[in-house]
């Protein structure tokens, strides 16, 4: 297990190395800079401004002071936001983004195990049909679809939500709903055929027959195994909450990170861009190593290979 | 089969190969028996068939505009009603719809391409270049590629060839996945063996006698990526940087109809609707396909 667990995480840092190499490079190699657009810059001025970023050095030397400052947690200065770090937009923005994210991956979890255990459970009656339905919806209205509609609804018509907006606890229903239950659909798919799966397999008769209630089967034995085919998923369903987010952060008017990302991107702010795709390719990967660790925890099959 | 006693007569022998074909007839009535997977054809072919040839019998041409009418609901002249401009929404989303389709087609023919030819050189060959390869698909299932795809559009101008090759890229892992662990089941059949002594070439062994036993989960899973594809194209235009105006998609529609939805809800509702109901048919049929050509999960 110990060196299952390494050899993942060497892994994991090698592919954030490559990714924090190409996107550097990129950034680089566009057409176009952070200050092509302002106005009327003059010669001598656009000189001082590369001077003071750093940017009239050689690329290999640029590029390995950004790996120096990385390597001491400093993602540098922000080229469009002046006197601003990129450090300082992170901490800003990330609190929002990981509360909408949270709150979106609870409600996913939530709805999407309940709704597959009991079609599972309750296999070709109505209660699977409806659950099936809904994971079918879910996984084919995309999010810039369900959340304008919801907002057209309940906040606009109805009037119960603010159609845009981050401020009172009531302004995080409908995002972290559109976005939760894009996520509870392919879940509930999951669960429910992985439950099925194990239902009637040995091991459950056993438990039966040993007069463990059906509540004990279901919770305690049938789930361990049936929501292995989830754990795997949640590895792609995290990276998809995260990017989904900039979806949601656009259509709810949101001041998250994800926002920021897409207009960083715009503004050409070299340094914004890498520190955010940094920020989102190790969270990425190091979920997907908890997920890769929770996995061989329930399954001893994967630990082996 | 190969059992089959020489006192039996050759016609009697002949006959199931002369019917052919009987696994895809089979699984063709299969199909046809699974009521969500017909609707979803049913409802593909109408709109593929719409969007092709609906605006050859429309009277309104796609940028013909009526300031004067401006945004108006669902009429008799204008069954979908019209966007701000005064634009037909019916030839809109016809037109929109053309580049949806083409989008979601070519970038999963790219995806296919790729998935199909890595995954089958990493099932046949195994060993260490087995493991390399499939590490690496491991690896680049963990990056956040829709940033990367947001990056090069931003940065590389929005270039719809770029776009196909960009989603291309991203949707190929999975389908190198699948194609890597049937070929690696088949290729200890006797057939191949057979193939083999017989001294056909690597090349022949694989394209010819491998991959078309493969292609039951090759049509599912294309079916299940192009509705994946579709959905990434419109994120990117609904964020501004998939298809550029004066060409639209369902994506652009939707992106424009979700800024003036509080006036003129029919905007959003109409395109989103039928981006959804594509999506629908595309997901049944997939998950029709599964079924009918019995395709299960690799692992068991």
């Amino acid at each position: 297990m110990f060196r299952f667990i390494t050899s993942r995480f060497l892994q994991s840092l090698l592919a954030l190395y490559v990714v924090i190499t190409a996107t550097f490079f990129m950034v680089r190699f566009v057409p176009g800079g952070p200050f092509t657009a302002e106005k009327a810059v003059t010669p001598e001025i656009l000189r001082n401004l590369e001077a003071h970023y750093g940017l009239n050095k050689p690329l290999y030397r640029q590029y390995l002071d950004y790996l120096g400052s990385l390597a001491h947690g400093d993602l540098g200065p922000s080229f469009k936001y002046p006197n601003r770090t990129v450090n300082e937009i992170i901490g800003d923005k990330v609190p929002v983004s990981a509360e909408l994210g949270l709150l979106s991956l609870a409600i996913a979890l939530v709805l999407g195990i309940g709704l597959g255990t009991l079609a599972a459970i309750r296999r070709n009656t109505w209660i699977d049909y409806v659950a099936s339905s809904f994971g079918m919806t879910g996984i084919s209205i995309p999010t810039f679809v369900v959340g304008p509609l919801l907002v057209l609804a309940f906040a606009i018509h109805l009037g119960w939500f603010n159609a845009s907006g981050w401020y009172l606890p009531s302004d995080r229903v409908l995002p972290c709903l559109v976005l939760g239950i894009a996520y509870a659909a392919p879940i509930s798919r999951l669960t429910r055929g992985g439950l099925l799966e194990v239902l009637h397999q040995d091991f459950i008769r056993t438990a039966r027959a040993k007069g463990a209630s059906e509540f004990r089967v279901i919770t305690r034995h049938a789930l361990r195994g049936g929501l292995l085919p989830v754990v795997s998923y949640l590895g792609p369903a995290i990276a998809g909450i995260l990017t989904g987010s900039f979806v949601i952060e656009t259509i709810f008017q949101i001041p998250g990170i994800g926002r920021e990302f897409v207009n960083s991107a715009f503004n050409r702010d070299y340094t914004l861009v890498l520190g955010t795709v940094i920020l989102y390719a190790a969270l990425i990967m190091a979920l997907n190593l908890l997920v890769d660790i929770a996995q061989a925890w329930m399954n001893p099959k994967v630990r082996l290979e | 089969m190969l059992s089959s006693s020489p006192t039996v007569p050759a016609a009697a022998v002949l006959e199931p190969i002369e019917k052919g074909n009987s696994l895809w007839h089979d699984a063709w009535l299969r199909l046809r028996k699974n009521r969500l997977a017909v609707f979803g054809m049913w409802a593909l072919a109408i709109i593929t068939v719409a969007c092709l040839f609906g605006p050859l019998v429309m009277h309104y041409g796609y940028e013909d505009q009526n300031l004067d009418l401006g945004a108006s609901p669902p009429s008799a002249a204008h069954w979908l009603g019209t966007d701000t401009l005064g634009r037909d929404l019916l030839v809109r989303l016809f037109y929109g719809g053309r580049v949806s389709l083409a989008v979601g087609l070519s970038a999963t023919l790219v995806a296919l391409s790729i998935g199909v030819v890595y995954g089958a050189i990493a099932g046949f060959f195994g060993g260490k270049l087995d493991a390399v390869m499939m590490r690496t698909v491991d690896i680049m299932y963990s990056l956040p590629f829709p940033i990367f795809v947001i990056l090069l559009m931003v940065f590389f101008g929005r270039n719809i060839i770029l776009l196909f090759v960009a989603i291309g890229a991203v949707e190929w892992l999975t389908m190198a996945r699948i194609v890597r662990g049937q070929v690696q089941s088949i290729k200890k059949m006797e057939f191949i063996e057979a193939a083999r002594s017989l001294g056909l070439g690597r090349r022949r062994i694989i394209f010819r006698h491998i991959l078309p036993n493969v292609l039951g989960p090759i049509i599912v899973y294309t079916t299940l990526t192009i509705p994946g594809v579709m959905l990434l194209e419109a994120f990117l235009s609904f964020l501004g940087l998939g298809v550029q105006p004066p060409m639209s998609s369902w994506g652009v529609l939707i992106k424009d109809g979700a800024e003036k939805m509080e006036e003129f809800p029919w905007l959003l509702i109409f395109p989103g609707t039928i981006f959804s109901l594509t999506l629908f048919s595309l997901n049944f049929l997939g998950d029709g396909l599964r079924d009918a050509l019995d395709v299960r999960s690799s692992k068991d």
